[in-house]
């Protein structure tokens, strides 16, 4: 049996890369990792529509990309001016030190 | 084996790679140029696929756009060294680590038991790729997302800039 490239193995590095943003999402405490790692989870749910939409022929999943790109693009740009205020406020990025809407 | 195969494990490897060296490494800004490291790999996979606007924009925007202003930040706050945490919270760390794993598990689990999907992609799917096939599909099928997105970002810079400037006297 010969092994060729599929569907599969696109949806399979998806899915550890999402992990590995998922891993790195619960356990960093640096809030600028933290963001670096949701960046990461986007990216690997755009491998995997790119990987379905070359499997149905169909250009919707990169048109969707297309936009999951513009959101990350718009969150970076709204992220990162909150943590500049939060910065600017509390002197830290680590997020056990944010706490102040925890009950 | 095909060159394709080979490209594959390659890139696919590295991004892996970079991936867990950037949640393990202990300088922020080491890790923000290993996650470049794993866009620029994405690119690649998008290529394989036969993308090439998704590559392009893949390394224009993230690389290019994003990467660059979360450096930018790092930079400007100084956060390059990541203090080691006081103490360990062994309890939460211990629950996510397993937490990711049954995660992986279960994705993993669907993987190998559904059917796989017949061998080999659309025999179209190397002409979707181009600039033409996705623009004929954002400026006709997809016109609303795509007006609301730019209302989006634009509603973003304003909001960017109102966060981040200091408060007026």
């Amino acid at each position: 049996m010969t092994i060729s490239l599929d569907l599969h193995m696109y949806l399979g590095l998806s899915a550890m890369l999402f992990c590995i943003g998922v891993a790195g999402v619960l356990t960093r405490r640096n809030v600028i990792v933290v963001f670096m790692c949701i960046e990461l989870m986007l990216n690997s749910v755009n491998l995997s529509l790119a990987a379905f939409s070359s499997q149905l022929g169909d250009p919707t999943g990169q048109v969707l990309v297309f936009l999951v790109m513009a959101v990350a693009a718009a969150e970076a740009a709204v992220g990162l001016a909150i943590v500049i205020a939060l910065f600017r406020n509390k002197q830290t990025v680590n997020i056990n030190d944010i706490n102040i809407l925890k009950w | 084996m095909t060159v394709e195969l080979v490209l594959f494990y390659l890139f696919g490897s590295v991004a892996v790679g970079t991936g867990l060296g950037m949640i393990l490494q202990r300088n922020a800004l080491l890790s923000a140029l290993l996650l470049v490291g794993n866009f620029f790999c994405i690119a690649a996979l998008y290529l394989l696929l036969q993308q090439q606007f998704l590559a392009v924009i893949q390394i224009v925007v993230y690389t290019g756009a994003i990467m660059v202003l979360v450096v930018f930040v790092i930079m400007l706050l100084n956060l390059a060294e990541d203090h080691p945490r006081p103490k360990k919270n062994s309890m939460q760390y211990s629950i996510a680590v397993a937490l990711v794993i049954g995660f992986l598990v279960e994705l993993v689990y669907i993987l190998m038991f559904t059917d796989r999907a017949p061998a080999g992609f659309h025999p179209e799917a190397g002409k979707l790729g181009t600039v033409e096939s996705i623009g004929d599909a954002l400026f006709n099928k997809f016109m609303l997302p795509f007006e609301v997105a730019s209302v989006l970002l634009l509603v973003a810079v304003v909001g960017a800039v109102l966060l981040a400037k200091k408060r007026l006297p």
